[in-house]
């Protein structure tokens, strides 16, 4: 018994890495660009749904989808910011609320159009059923495994990029005043596009993980929103290992929902959610 | 070092009027810096000198007239252009980046800049107190110590027109003091200086021309030397 | 107070039609079958749900994408009161929008810790845990949710004419009554508080407007009229579900394109909004799902162009509002 519940939280916790991928890209929009993007789960789904179409239309090698994959992400999320949401930067929330929401509505759309709403795997191998099995009851997948692994470095490389590079000072110097960083002559517009790109190239790893782990559809976008904006909130705005936390803590949550009951396993995750956060609004790690 | 009159000037503001909506802040001002000149405004709080600088740098709503930097015209242009061809504001209020690290702060005037001559050691030379607190985040500095680093982050842009808007304000007479005491420095490299300033001694004493501005308006254009303070004060307050 | 220059012909042709309509909406049983009056019933549930969320987002600088929860909760208690408590039906819908009224308290008190964006995600969220909480309810049928009993409709009419007339007289009454309070809302110390901090805020600060009460008392001022417009819309679909009373799909994202390119910030704006989306709403069957695509699009080019929507439009040529709120949308 005891072993079955450890062996949840153990997938809770791997389930976590993944949550926290999809959040990490929100947590740099949030942290940087201060604004959320309410498109950013759907654009999730629409990298899995590439992938898909790389690898069962094209019938290219997943790993080679998923390289390809990355730059076209960086490219999007650059002129997603330069093209679209520059425009409502800075400006009233009812505009930058409007702008992503109608993308969202956009992009499921679009998308349901194009690929019907079946839900949807990816192939992805030997790897997906893979497992290892430590003994009392607790198994740990290898592809989950891996992607916790992804996420961790994930979060480790981008938390170096932004505060001990030069490429990361001047994103957050453009993040802290934009008007003071026209002065010194930074180009703030292609410096927020730069910080989209990266999110963009997040989108895209952490869309080919779950196009190969888990079932999607066309609606799925909303629910990968949820999940990253509670990872966000909770770990606290502006601080990407509390996204990781907070990624860690909603699927745990979820993961000891489900044995009750499946209906369970998102009411668990939203009712945590809102437990920690009225006990600590401010997130675990504020910056 | 190069006088105003013979050369083309380094800045050219001709007719210029500044609107924030109706109101206008500036009201028809001609004025000119040259290289290795530094040339005071003085007003009271209002008169319009910030708006006169932020319509330099491209920060501002809306304007009528010219301004020319080295000759080419400055309509139209975002303001890190501006920055880009040589021109560094220290701005009111300072205006770092209060979550980045002085070294931070300071190494983006200089990485965005001309990239000559000053460099960072040479600024911590002048300021030895922000060695000292150099990986500490700005937002942690005194009103005093953040001055110096607005000041030397613009410096280290190595620019050729430097604006200095209201450094003075909110600081102790001291930190005022070893500020002002590097004007004469800049200017013996051939740059610009135009300060703004509420305090009339402090800016006279380093100044080679000055105009004072009252409502927007040009009330007076001279040298310190050859005009007499109350004449100034006269025209400071408008009476 | 401004005086209302009625001379001006524009303004007066324009009142004029906003005249005709509203004399239409009165004489509806006399004109229309039943099979129209459900339609216009429709759309006044709607008219009351555009209102409420251009009441938050466009005057009280609350963007909401989570109100469909409160229209579900309407939804829900009116079931709860008519069938298992056995009130009467009339009762029951007062009732349930009293209902949405107390867990409006709570969602404010959770909403409220965020600001801005987060503030709508938020909104989302608590909409997401009422819909999965009201699955999980064996009374109300859990996840596919329940019928309402014939024994209950037939109370507000021997036979369907009688019904539906009924229905649409109530659902008439709502939305007078949303406007009228709205409007007087707008009017009154709240209203001009908020139109002050939209101008300048730290003015308004100063002047002593209390801008957190005012925000409080326009949020839970919109939840009794969602929960009310939701009973309606039960009595019009005569079932509970999760889905489709707390739908998303329905009494949000149609509803904020609505708002958005009828006018957001404006009391005419959700009224053109309502009768622009009725008037397209056969050929948008046609497209499937480009319908959603194109009602995004023009959405997103509503902001980016003309913020003000379709009343925005009119306005550059009609000199003055129609119904004076003396308020600009926020830029």
């Amino acid at each position: 018994m005891a072993g079955a519940v450890i062996n949840q939280i153990v997938q809770g916790v791997l389930l976590g890495g993944l949550y926290a991928m999809f959040a990490v890209g929100l947590s740099l929009s949030v942290g940087v660009m201060r604004f959320v993007n309410i498109a950013h789960g759907d654009l999730i789904v629409l990298i899995s749904f590439l992938v898909l179409t790389l690898t069962t239309k094209l019938g290219m090698p997943l790993l080679v989808a998923a390289v390809i994959v990355l730059p076209v992400t960086f490219a999007g999320g650059y002129l997603l910011q330069r093209l679209l949401l520059q425009r409502v930067l800075g400006e009233s929330v009812l505009s930058i609320v409007l702008v992503t929401f109608g993308l969202s509505v956009i992009v499921q759309n679009g998308l349901q159009g194009t690929y019907g709403a079946d839900t949807r795997l990816v192939p992805g191998g030997a790897i997906v059923t893979a497992t290892i099995h430590l003994g009392g009851g607790i198994n740990i997948g290898v592809l989950p495994l891996a992607i916790f692994i992804c996420a961790v470095v994930l979060v480790f490389v981008l938390d170096l990029a932004l505060y001990r590079t030069r490429l990361g000072a001047r994103i957050r110097a453009v993040s802290d005043d934009v008007a003071s960083a026209n002065l010194v002559g930074l180009r703030s517009a292609h410096i927020y596009a730069v910080a989209m790109g990266i999110v963009g190239v997040t989108i895209g790893i952490s869309a080919a993980f779950m196009a190969v782990w888990t079932n999607f559809d066309p609606t799925s976008g909303p629910s990968r929103l949820l999940v990253a904006f509670e990872a966000v909130v909770l770990g606290g705005l502006g601080s990407l290992w509390g996204t990781l936390a907070g990624g860690i803590i909603v699927a745990v949550a979820q993961s000891i929902g489900a044995q009750f009951d499946a209906g369970w396993q998102l009411l668990a995750g939203h009712l945590v959610f809102l437990a920690v956060f009225l006990i600590r609004p401010q997130g675990l790690f504020p910056k | 070092m190069a006088t105003a009159s013979d050369h083309v000037p380094l800045l050219s503001v001709e007719r210029l009027s500044v609107f924030y909506d109706q109101f206008r802040a500036v009201d028809v001002v001609d004025l000119s810096v040259a290289a290795g000149e530094v040339v005071s405004i003085i007003g009271a709080n209002g008169a319009g000198k910030s708006s006169l600088l932020k319509a330099i740098v491209g920060q501002a709503d809306r304007i009528e007239g010219k301004i020319r930097f080295e000759g080419r015209d400055l309509t139209g242009c975002a303001t890190p252009e501006i920055a880009a061809m040589g021109i560094a504001l220290v701005p009111e209020g300072r205006r770092l980046f209060p979550s980045l690290s002085v070294e931070e702060n300071l190494h983006l005037g200089w990485e965005v800049g001309r990239r000559q001559e000053i460099g960072l050691a040479e600024v911590f030379e002048f300021f030895p107190v922000l060695k000292e607190r150099r990986r500490q985040k700005a937002r942690e500095l005194s009103g005093g110590q953040q001055q110096m680093v607005a000041f030397g982050r613009a410096l280290l842009a190595n620019p050729k027109l430097l604006l200095c808007d209201e450094i003075s304000l909110g600081l102790a007479p001291l930190v005022v003091d070893s500020l002002y005491k590097f004007i004469p420095t800049i200017k013996t490299r051939g740059i610009g200086v135009l300060i703004v300033e509420q305090d009339i001694s402090r800016s006279l004493a380093v100044a080679d021309r000055f105009y004072c501005v009252l409502e927007g308006r040009v009330t007076l254009a001279g040298r310190p030397s050859e005009t007499s303070r109350d004449e100034v004060m006269k025209h400071y307050f408008g009476v | 107070m401004t005086s209302l220059p009625s001379k001006l012909p524009l303004v007066s042709a324009a009142r004029g039609v906003l005249g005709l309509l509203a004399a239409m909406l009165f004489a509806a049983p006399w004109i229309f079958g039943p099979a129209e009056l459900q339609i216009l019933t429709e759309l006044l549930c709607l008219l009351v749900l555009a209102m409420m969320w251009n009441l938050l987002a466009g005057y009280a600088d609350i963007v909401t994408i989570g109100q469909h929860g409160f229209v579900g909760i309407g939804c829900y208690s009116f079931y709860g009161f008519v069938v298992l408590a056995g009130v009467g039906p009339y009762l029951a819908i007062l009732l349930a929008g009293l209902t949405t009224l107390v867990f409006a308290v709570p969602a404010m008190v959770i909403i409220f810790r965020l600001r801005a964006a987060y503030l709508a995600v938020g909104t989302w969220v608590l909409a997401e845990v009422m819909m999965l909480g009201a699955g999980k309810i064996e009374a109300f049928g859990a996840g596919l949710g329940i019928s309402l009993p014939v024994s209950v409709v037939r109370e507000f009419g021997g036979n369907i004419v009688e019904r539906f007339t009924t229905i649409y007289w109530i659902s008439l009454a709502l939305a007078l009554v949303a406007m009228g309070a709205t409007y007087a809302l707008m009017r009154s110390a709240v209203g001009i508080g908020l139109t002050a901090m939209r101008d300048n805020e730290e003015a308004a600060g100063t002047i002593g407007v209390n801008l957190f009460r005012a925000r409080v008392i326009c949020f839970l001022w919109t939840a009794p009229f969602l929960g009310l417009a939701g009973a309606l819309i039960t009595l019009q679909k005569l079932r509970i579900a999760p889905a489709a009373s707390f739908s998303i799909t329905d009494w949000t994202v149609y509803i904020i394109f609505i708002v958005v390119i009828g006018g957001v910030g404006s009391f005419e704006g959700p009224i053109i909004g309502t009768l622009v989306f009725f008037a397209i709403r056969e050929y948008l069957q046609d497209w499937g799902v480009w319908h959603f695509i194109i009602l995004g699009g023009v959405s997103i080019a509503t902001v980016l162009i003309e913020p003000r929507g379709i009343w925005g439009l009119l306005r550059r040529v009609i000199p003055a509002d129609l119904i004076p709120v003396a308020h600009t949308p926020p830029r």
